[in-house]
């Protein structure tokens, strides 16, 4: 296979993607506007495929160049197609979704999170030696993890929450291009079936909680729990 | 061994019989339970071919079977086929009517699905398809959760689907960390075994916080505490039949992923695994054994004494050394078996007084003396009662605590037991016994009742006999947990 560029160049494009992925990642905390939040989602999911094929030419893996297909098969094309149909405009249309915390607050303990991801991946550094990818895309990978376990507790809307759960799924996967570039093929084509069936499952169970409450403002239903 | 491929087939084509548009749901209901009679006697041979050659493959290698997966796999395909009798009493002749054949045929389409899931997970050999199989637990049982369609399971259905799945991300990445150690020391395969040959050459550091996503992202989806959050709200509003296949058998297959990385963790040498293993179980054992006193609704009970019991298993895999170990696998078989009959019990009183409330179920032996036994046999057994197989596995537990010297573990563990065991007692007492209360429901059909029977067999059983085969297939699969 031929190279295109030098490696050094890749990296560079690795970088400027983990940079950007972060930022969105960050951008997906602070919005207000739910179809915002979906934009942004199928941003980072080019981002990803992005660092994926960068990482994919210069470790000479043709099996990131599949996952960077599969990323903008399911992540931006699948996903919002079968959010679309299963939930669809009305409930995820312009509109404003709230939260637990003020926005400011939430910017301050994600920015905390983020330091706290590169401080793992420091100390793991520590240890042991990695490929400059793997510098780039671990810390950013473990923070984004953390921030859409974030954005999932704070979020009070549906689809919000599920936003925060393919945060984390895209930050794992970015994590993973860089430490897990040799999976087999048939593991990316299970990943490849397994996303879209989440999206359907939770846009079906999205749709009949509003069908039964009138409300997708999951975080408001208190129900169940002990007396 | 095809047995292996067919284990995997039988459910998925069992699936598709339901899905065949024919406005059925009493076929629908037929094929779920001859396809689970059928999974439950390939499981047997697959046991036997484990005893017979220690471990056995097919699809070249594609799928694998030792003694823990066997002993996973079999109690899997005793509790959907119990939980198939049940359901086709339950939400066939209970709700047909209200709810119309396409949903009941929807309920056992899923149902296969789900229990192919839980069967493709103890039995896939490589582990990014092994974590495939946990998403989809999850994802096929998260419309059998929301079954009934009240507003409080619809909630206890997004808990369940956003948390677990939530923490199934982050065990992802514990995986693919772990996957990267295997690439980085040694170039070992990606499975449990090569996990287990490359421990000592993987960094530990790897190892480590690998083991960490994963006792959190998993743990999540087992019930550990803090993470349990959301199990008593889907174990309590699920239709009885599913609540035993997600209580019974789903939190211990899971709990069978973390069970796995203990002797990784033992040859890695990175941390002190027991004392993880013991603390973490603890809490769970604690916070349950307190839930359970101040609980008013009896599904609940039983959801916050699976917690319980995922907390004593995670114990005696951390005591560590075999007796401890033996004790683990037995106890795990005692708690799927009581735990289905349990929810099972659960089913027919809220058949016969259609309310889950414990206050308001007095008096149910005189009123439905079916029932009422059943849930009086399912609770003790569950509390740890003899002669029933949970004392026996408990005690096997502490035996081997002593044995090993733990003392501290052995009491604080017995402290919460007995708590546990007097709650559950004093709530069950309180519900069979005592003048009858007004109920308006209907005793359980036949169908059901021959579910309960079948499934109380071997909690019975097991309580004061273990018979060769399974001694020899518990002490295999003892054995994986050592390095």
């Amino acid at each position: 296979m031929t190279v295109p560029g030098s490696v050094q160049t890749l990296v560079g494009w690795d970088a400027l993607a983990s940079a950007l992925f972060l930022l969105v990642s960050l951008a997906i905390v602070a919005t207000r506007q739910m179809l915002a939040t979906l934009r942004l989602f199928v941003i980072q999911s080019l981002l990803l495929a992005v660092s994926a094929t960068a990482i994919g030419i210069g470790t000479h893996s043709v099996h990131l160049l599949v996952v960077a297909g599969i990323v903008i098969a399911t992540k931006v094309i699948s996903v919002p197609w079968v959010l679309k149909i299963t939930v669809g405009g009305e409930i995820y249309g312009r509109r404003e979704i709230d939260q637990a915390l003020t926005i400011p607050t939430s910017l301050i303990l994600a920015a905390g999170l983020v330091f706290f991801g590169f401080f793992i991946s420091e100390r793991l550094f520590l240890t042991i030696s990695v490929p400059e990818f793997t510098i780039l895309n671990l810390p950013v990978g473990i923070a984004c993890v953390l921030l859409g376990m974030f954005t999932v507790t704070v979020r009070r809307e549906a689809i919000a929450q599920l936003m925060g759960l393919l945060v984390m799924e895209n930050a794992v996967f970015f994590a993973g291009a860089a430490i897990a570039s040799h999976l087999p093929t048939l593991a990316e084509i299970a990943a490849a079936v397994d996303l879209p069936i989440m999206t359907l499952v939770f846009g079906l169970l999205i749709r009949q909680i509003h069908r039964k409450l009138g409300t997708t403002r999951v975080g408001e239903l208190s129900a169940l729990g002990e007396r | 061994m095809a047995a292996l491929t067919w284990l995997l087939l039988v459910p998925v084509l069992a699936a598709l019989l339901c899905a065949l548009p024919l406005r059925s749901g009493r076929l629908a209901g037929r094929v779920t339970i001859i396809a689970s009679l059928a999974e439950f006697l390939l499981a047997a041979d697959v046991v036997r071919s484990v005893l017979r050659f220690g471990e056995i493959e097919s699809l070249r290698g594609f799928l694998v079977a030792d003694s823990l997966s066997a002993v996973i796999v079999l109690l899997v395909t005793f509790v959907a086929l119990t939980a198939g009798l049940f359901s086709y009493g339950y939400i066939l002749q209970h709700r047909e009517a209200h709810d119309g054949a396409r949903r009941v045929e929807a309920y056992f389409v899923l149902y296969n699905l789900f229990v192919a899931s839980m069967l493709a997970a103890p039995l896939l050999a490589h582990l990014t398809l092994v974590w495939i199989a946990i998403e989809l637990t999850t994802l096929m049982s998260a419309y059998l959760v929301a079954y009934v369609d009240t507003p409080e399971a619809l909630e206890a259905a997004w808990k369940y689907v956003i948390l677990t799945s939530a923490g199934a991300v982050i065990g992802l990445f514990g995986f693919l960390l772990l996957y990267w150690g295997t690439q980085t020391g040694g170039e070992v395969p990606f499975t449990w075994q090569g996990l287990l040959e490359g421990a000592s050459r993987i960094p530990g550091a790897i190892v480590w916080l690998g083991f960490l996503l994963s006792l959190v992202g998993f743990g999540t989806k087992v019930g550990l505490v803090p993470l349990h959050t959301w199990l008593p709200d889907a174990h309590s509003q699920a239709p009885a039949p599913i609540c035993a296949l997600l209580s019974g058998i789903e939190t211990t297959t899971v709990l069978y992923m973390l069970m796995r990385l203990f002797p990784v963790l033992e040859a890695s040498h990175v941390a002190n695994q027991s004392a993880w293993f013991c603390s973490v179980g603890l809490l769970s054992v604690a916070v349950a054994a307190f839930v359970l006193v101040r609980v008013h609704d009896y599904k609940r009970m039983f959801a916050a004494s699976t917690v319980e019991h995922m907390g004593i298993i995670m114990v005696a895999v951390g005591l560590g050394g075999f007796p401890a170990h033996f004790a683990a696998i037995y106890q795990i078989a005692a708690h799927t078996l009581t735990k289905s009959l349990c929810f099972f019990a659960a089913g027919a009183v809220l058949l016969v007084t259609g309310t889950q409330e414990v206050a308001k179920v007095r008096g149910l032996m005189s009123r439905s003396p079916a029932a009422a036994m059943a849930l009086l046999l399912g609770g003790l057994g569950i509390a740890g009662a003899p002669p029933f197989a949970v004392f026996i596995s408990e005690f096997f537990i502490f035996r081997a605590a002593v044995l090993s010297k733990h003392y501290i573990v052995v009491g604080l563990l017995a402290v919460f037991v007995v708590m546990a065991f007097c709650a559950i007692t004093f709530h069950i007492t309180g519900m069979v016994f005592g003048p009858p209360g007004e109920f308006n429901g209907h005793d359980s059909p036949a169908v059901c009742n021959w579910a309960i029977a079948i499934a109380f067999v071997p909690v019975l059983i097991l309580g004061f006999y273990l018979p060769p085969f399974l001694q020899s297939l518990f002490e295999g699969a003892a054995r994986a947990l050592g390095k």
